[in-house]
């Protein structure tokens, strides 16, 4: 798609790390372009916006009720504080929340394809994922980021935990990475639309499936689940590791005190894993014809 | 005789119709099991510090997540199902076309809602359970009667699940944009239901308000007759559940009556 852009858009500068590096400015601003795009049309409708980001807010509340109701009868969940679980709750969360609000969207894949308006987008001079991750872009989901924000700022009041400016920095690099590893997740299931269409609830146990795992103490699951976790979908870099760091809790798989830290290398290593499977679902399209 | 062949016809072909996504079904089933294994974990976490919790024992709460999975997508716990698409003809204003059918609008979609259910329990409902009986100890029942009871208690939750969205879905009528009232439903359904939480555990007043409201004939009842669990006996929660899909399913027929005598269709 890179080559039909506009030419004025994209003096490029020569060489082919300048002309890649072109690209991702261009993707990201027509992605701008078209989230302003749909955002002005949002908020046409105010009255409408405003319910709908309260009932996102509550929708996502739902869980943390749930949570509230089960510290209502219990002191400690799989060992942890109700604080402990809130701080996990939000972390999880927040990230999730984001990359809902910024490439939630991308789930669209095997609805266009069915309907043929992916050809549409390939027609178009942006990228597809940019086009993709911002139709219909939903502002309304700032109310699940808000909503685990303010959990998660409940829960700062209540940890002892000494911030030191290096806790404060793992406590973003988690948002952030996290927030970069389930947009990967995003991208990873809309790509694998293109090879089963109908099969868009399955990144659903990944995505909704994950931030729910994550809310919860690593100590509550089987140990073959966080080895899974961990190596196969690295859900448990979002909030798992860093968090147990923070809270000076013992990993229950005793792996090495590093890898807590290593939330921004695999978050790297998951989009570049993203970039290459978007790649190839995006050849492997083909046009429903008719 | 006539109208009971059109309504057999009507959910005959709801049912073809989900059928026809295999695919997406498989994907659903997935996604089920998935969550099942989830919430399995953390109930088992919760019933080790707590035993007895809300008067189940650990196997009884796990026996509880594989229903609520099992029934979630067939009782429309998140909503959807006949409710988008209704909502959707009476915003375009597709609904006066239904009107001058000769069948009775709620009857319509109630069949084919029916139908619906009838595959997501077979398609979406007896795969998480089985996969849940054999990786969970469960109490499911030995006796063939328990089952028996299950089976007309999972019907009027479909049933009371389908007449609780057909109210909200009336209110596009007077409401433009009833997308906000959509998620309200969800909302309502996913939480007073026993989806999060069986509404035993819910403490207090809370609990008790909880467990008389509509939402709780939609699967805590359910699981309750499935596990013998059932305040009184297996026959009252059949009767709390009749009673109140009789009473939303006549709220949803004087609602109908002064929707389409007052209401403008809209569209044009």
């Amino acid at each position: 798609m890179a080559d039909g852009k506009p030419r004025s858009l994209s003096p490029g500068p020569g060489g082919r790390l300048g002309t890649l590096l072109d690209d991702a400015v261009w993707g990201l601003r027509a992605y701008g372009f078209i989230v302003a795009m749909w955002v002005r049309s949002t908020m046409a409708y105010r009255a409408s916006f405003l319910i709908m980001l309260a009932a996102n807010f509550a929708t996502a509340g739902l869980d943390f009720a749930a949570i509230m109701i089960m510290f209502a009868q219990v002191d400690a969940l799989g060992g942890f504080t109700l604080p402990e679980v809130a701080f996990l709750y939000g972390t999880s969360c927040v990230a999730f929340g984001l990359s809902d609000l910024l490439l939630g969207t991308a789930e669209r894949v095997g609805r266009r394809v069915r309907d043929g308006t992916m050809d549409v987008l390939l027609t178009r001079p942006v990228p597809v994922l940019s086009q993709l991750a911002a139709d219909r872009f939903a502002l309304r989901r700032l109310g699940r980021v808000i909503q685990g924000s303010l959990v998660l700022g409940w829960s700062l009041t209540r940890l002892e935990v000494d911030w030191t400016p290096g806790r404060v920095a793992l406590l973003a690099s988690m948002v952030l990475c996290g927030a970069a590893i389930f947009g990967c997740l995003f991208v990873v299931g809309g790509a694998f639309q293109f090879w089963a269409q109908d099969a868009s609830e399955v990144q659903n146990a990944f995505t909704y499936g994950g931030t729910t795992l994550l809310q919860y103490p690593p100590t509550v699951f089987g140990k073959d689940l966080v080895r899974g976790v961990t190596f196969v979908v690295p859900l448990a870099f979002v909030n798992w590791l860093p968090a147990l760091r923070l809270l000076g809790r013992d990993d229950p798989l005793g792996l090495p005190d590093w890898l807590d830290l290593a939330a921004p290398a695999v978050a790297l290593l998951c989009c570049a894993v993203t970039g290459l499977v978007w790649r190839a679902g995006l050849r492997a399209y083909r046009s429903t014809g008719s | 005789m006539h109208l009971l062949r059109l309504n057999f016809a009507v959910a005959l072909s709801g049912f073809r119709r989900y059928a026809t996504y295999r695919v997406a079904t498989a994907a659903g089933v997935f996604t089920n099991t998935v969550f099942g294994f989830i919430l399995a974990y953390t109930f088992i976490a919760l019933w080790h510090t707590h035993p007895h919790l809300g008067g189940y024992d650990q196997s009884q709460a796990l026996t509880f997540v594989w229903t609520g999975q099992a029934l979630l997508a067939a009782a429309a716990l998140m909503g959807g199902g006949f409710q988008d698409e209704f909502h959707e003809r009476i915003r375009n204003g597709d609904v006066a076309i239904d009107l001058y059918r000769p069948i009775d609008l709620q009857l319509w979609w109630l069949a084919s809602d029916l139908g619906r259910a009838a595959f997501q329990l077979l398609g979406r409902g007896v795969v998480p359970l089985a996969v849940g009986a054999l990786a969970f100890d469960l109490a499911l029942p030995a006796s063939p009667r328990r089952w028996l009871l299950f089976l007309p208690s999972v019907l009027l939750a479909v049933v009371v699940s389908f007449a609780l969205r057909y109210l909200f879905a009336l209110c596009g009528f007077w409401l433009l944009d009833a997308t906000g009232l959509n998620a309200l439903s969800a909302l309502l359904s996913l939480f007073f239901s026993g989806m999060l939480l069986p509404l035993t555990v819910f403490p207090g007043a809370l609990g008790e308000v909880a467990r008389l409201l509509p939402w709780s004939a939609t699967l805590q009842v359910p699981a309750d007759v499935l596990m013998g669990t059932q305040p009184g006996s297996a026959g009252a929660g059949l009767a709390f559940q009749a009673g109140w899909a009789l009473v939303l399913l006549t709220a949803g027929r004087l609602l109908q009556t002064v929707a389409t005598r007052k209401v403008v269709v809209q569209g044009g």
